[in-house]
């Protein structure tokens, strides 16, 4: 049993600073005598220790899991564990949070206290797939923590190859950009895939996260396989007292600068009497001159969703963003949110069923065509989903007529509704 | 043997009943923002109601001593109520405006720099590195803590042309994620294989699917079976390696840093983009990095001269022109930053569109 504090000469060097250290942290549960973490910590610092002197890392993967889920927990053993017997092993629990990441300081005391008594001590807020990590748990301690943080009314989150802890922005809660209830729509969709989060049996991972406009502040568009951005159709509202107002405050070049000619699709102008005059027909909603005039821009009112998918990273084909495969829906009504999460369920569905091991759904995309992947989920074909059509002609057209005929009748459709 | 007990498959909870109490009376009735100075947002709602957020920086590993002392903080100043940032920045909220200099005072004495809002250098979303992950090149806490120590002022005011969000991996799966700033390594040798263990330890052809290019197959080696790499073909990703820990990619030497620029993840003025290679054989070196923290604040100053109010990395390149972006930064341009892979032509110039 190591009882005293390792040498970190290494280490001590990232406790000076203005920014706090996280090594500060882990001695300081290291220190404190008495308590189950001081010996695990004492060995982590010595392992990391040694991580730094050598330049590798030294933990392992394994299969540790509470009773009922398949996933959830993260399992390390230590790879140098007769030198740093006390982390041996260092198992981490992830939790989800509320959307948002809202909490109240009882309920985190509370996760301190478990995690004080069954664990490391050690609490990473958030990790990157937005999960509460508890980090650094004795295998035979990894029950008795989940239990109590299970019946303080949270949930095990995402890993392997299954449906993944989701991430929303602050939407409504706080920011007047939000075009649709993020967190509602996170909770709605998650808590309708709580099986296929806790017993993985997908090909690969499924993310999803939410934003409530185009700035995209859960960075959705390239980290989920399905991102909801919000979005409007009809015009933007404008304020024309609060854009003069706004004239006069940056003055007329640095508007012109900031918010005129930085709009990508044109669709500005200052007019004589410094008001906005505003192309909504040539506007993309993009936000940025919202973002400028806070006060004198804000979404339209018919609100609603867009649904990106198949963002990704590196592995295995390369980097993909997600695109479009709704371009609108609306997302009010009970009916609306049924519908969202039964699409949900068939975008599983058909990634269940037809990606490769391994595959992401935006890879699996890429290998069957985008056509095939609307047809599959239902999903009727919109401009919006192209940045330009085709530029080579290797293509069968044998069934021009009746695609022409399909479109003439969608148009005729929706000018009905 | 006690009887187990049952998890209840409750899902997320409701974040209402931990909001505010004023987040929860004008949810969804918001009208307006403004930042009263860096590191202080005030959200007004249709009532008149404002709500004032503080926003500060932490070190994301945290131990339950400092989330308790977080925790007094919002007790003392915002009843109790407090929420973290999808990058590990941490807000505290209060309709009372008086409280707010006194908020910033005490997290400024308890060490939590106040900042990150707006055009600001915003915490650094970084990965588990050597204290977690089984498949690290690097440390992540250890880098970021290094970084964030030098780029603290920028984190405190907003006088970047606009937000920079920065990002580390420790391997080229690059949990970090995309950044005007990316931090990632990037192995330059294919992997060792200890050819004893592999046969017990992996699952061979699903090995051989993770390769990108194709470069590995089975083999027999000492007579027992195992796999071979076409070093010539391996691009050195190390996708083998979680699937087959005896395809040991890590290497203390090899083992590079590498930094890309101008990703984004919004769709605000520009489309997103994917950060694109510019500077990479930086090494390895804990435990501050010093020759990545030169190079990213090189970047960083540049970009801070030279764009224009709202440019993010990624758009303020893109109207420089890639030659003027080497030419000011003075890093080197080599056959590394020109994309080979599939759809990369798609990155070569097809026009007579020139920069000198």
């Amino acid at each position: 049993m190591s009882k005293k504090m390792p040498p970190t000469p290494m280490l001590d060097q990232l406790e000076s600073g203005p920014w706090p250290s996280f090594v500060t942290g882990l001695k300081r549960l290291a220190e404190v005598e008495g308590k189950a973490h001081s010996g695990i910590m004492k060995s982590l610092l010595g392992q990391l220790e040694h991580s730094y002197q050598t330049r590798k890392g030294y933990w392992k993967g394994g299969t540790v899991g509470v009773f009922g889920y398949g996933a959830g927990v993260i399992p390390r053993f230590s790879e140098v564990a007769d030198q740093y017997p006390e982390s041996s092993e260092f198992h981490t629990l992830r939790i989800m949070p509320a959307p948002g990441f809202f909490y109240d300081t009882k309920t985190l005391r509370q996760m301190c206290d478990i995690w004080e008594e069954h664990g490391s001590g050690l609490i990473a807020l958030h990790g990157q797939s937005g999960d509460i990590m508890f980090q650094g748990c004795r295998t035979e301690q990894v029950q008795a923590a989940w239990d109590k943080i299970n019946e303080m009314g949270f949930d095990m989150g995402g890993a392997g190859a299954g449906v993944r802890t989701a991430a929303s922005c602050v939407g409504p809660a706080r920011c007047e950009q939000a075009c649709y209830d993020t967190l509602s729509a996170h909770r709605a969709i998650i808590n309708d895939f709580t099986d296929d989060i806790h017993r993985p049996s997908l090909p690969y991972k499924m993310k999803f996260k939410f934003s409530g406009c185009a700035n995209d502040c859960a960075n959705a568009t390239q980290r989920a396989d399905v991102a909801i951005l919000g979005t409007w159709k009809d015009d933007m509202q404008v304020d024309q007292a609060e854009v003069q107002a706004k004239v006069k405050q940056l003055g007329r070049k640095e508007f012109i600068n900031q918010v005129i000619r930085m709009c990508p699709t044109q669709a500005l102008g200052l007019n004589d009497d410094d008001t906005l005059d505003v192309d909504n027909k040539s506007c993309v909603r993009c936000m940025h001159c919202i973002n400028v005039c806070t006060k004198a821009l804000k979404p339209g009112k018919e609100k609603g969703i867009c649904i990106l998918v198949g963002g990704k990273r590196t592995l295995k084909i390369g980097d993909l963003m997600g695109t479009v495969v709704v371009p609108f829906m609306k997302l009010e009504t009970e009916e609306d949110y049924e519908k969202l999460v039964q699409l949900a369920h068939d975008m599983l569905d058909f990634f269940a069923d037809n990606a490769l091991e391994h595959e992401r759904t935006g890879e699996m995309i890429e290998r069957i065509g985008l056509v095939n992947y609307l047809d599959a989920l239902g999903l009727d074909l919109d401009v919006n989903m192209i940045n330009q059509p085709r530029t080579n002609s290797y293509i069968r057209t044998d069934g021009w007529e009746e695609e022409a005929r399909k479109w003439a009748e969608r148009k005729t459709n929706n000018a009905a509704e | 043997m006690t009887e187990l007990r049952r998890p209840v498959e409750s899902g997320v909870p409701d974040s209402k009943q931990f909001m505010h109490p004023a987040l929860v009376r004008n949810y969804g009735k918001w009208t307006h923002h403004d930042r009263p100075r860096p590191g202080v947002l005030r959200h007004v709602a249709e009532s008149g109601e404002a709500v004032f957020t503080v926003k500060a920086g932490t070190q994301r590993q945290l131990d339950v001593f400092t989330i308790r002392r977080l925790c007094d903080i919002a007790d003392a100043f915002c009843d109790g109520h407090i929420r973290f940032t999808v990058r590990s920045s941490v807000e505290f909220m209060t309709t009372d405006e008086s409280k707010v200099p006194a908020l910033i005072q005490r997290l400024e004495d308890e060490g939590f720099p106040v900042g990150g809002t707006g055009n600001s250098v915003g915490f650094i979303s970084h990965t588990q590195g050597w204290l977690h992950c089984d498949i690290p090149g690097t440390d992540a806490s250890g880098v970021v803590k290094a970084l964030m120590d030098e780029l603290v002022d920028e984190f405190k005011s907003e006088e970047m042309p606009n937000r920079v969000k920065i990002t580390t991996s420790c391997c080229q799966i690059n949990c970090g994620g995309q950044g005007d700033i990316a931090i990632n390594v990037q192995h330059t040798k294919p992997p060792v294989i200890n050819h004893a263990l592999v046969a017990g330890v992996c699952e061979r052809p699903a090995v051989i699917a993770r390769c990108p290019v194709a470069a590995i197959r089975p083999a027999l080696v000492d007579g027992k079976p195992s796999l071979e790499v076409d070093e010539k073909k391996c691009v050195c990703c190390g996708a083998c390696y979680p699937p087959c820990p005896p395809m040991q990619i890590n290497d203390p030497v090899h083992s590079k840093i590498a930094i890309w620029v101008g990703g984004k993840h919004s769709s605000t003025r520009s489309k997103p983009m994917f950060h694109k290679l510019v500077a990479a054989g930086l090494p390895n070196n804990a435990p501050r990095w010093p020759e990545v923290a030169e190079v990213v604040k090189k970047i960083l100053s540049v970009y801070k001269n030279d764009a224009r109010a709202w440019e993010r990395m990624g758009e303020w390149i893109e109207r420089i022109g890639w030659p003027r972006f080497f030419e000011l930064t003075e890093l080197p341009f080599t056959k590394y930053h020109v994309d080979n892979w599939r759809g990369g032509r798609a990155n070569l110039n097809a026009s007579a569109h020139l920069h000198f």
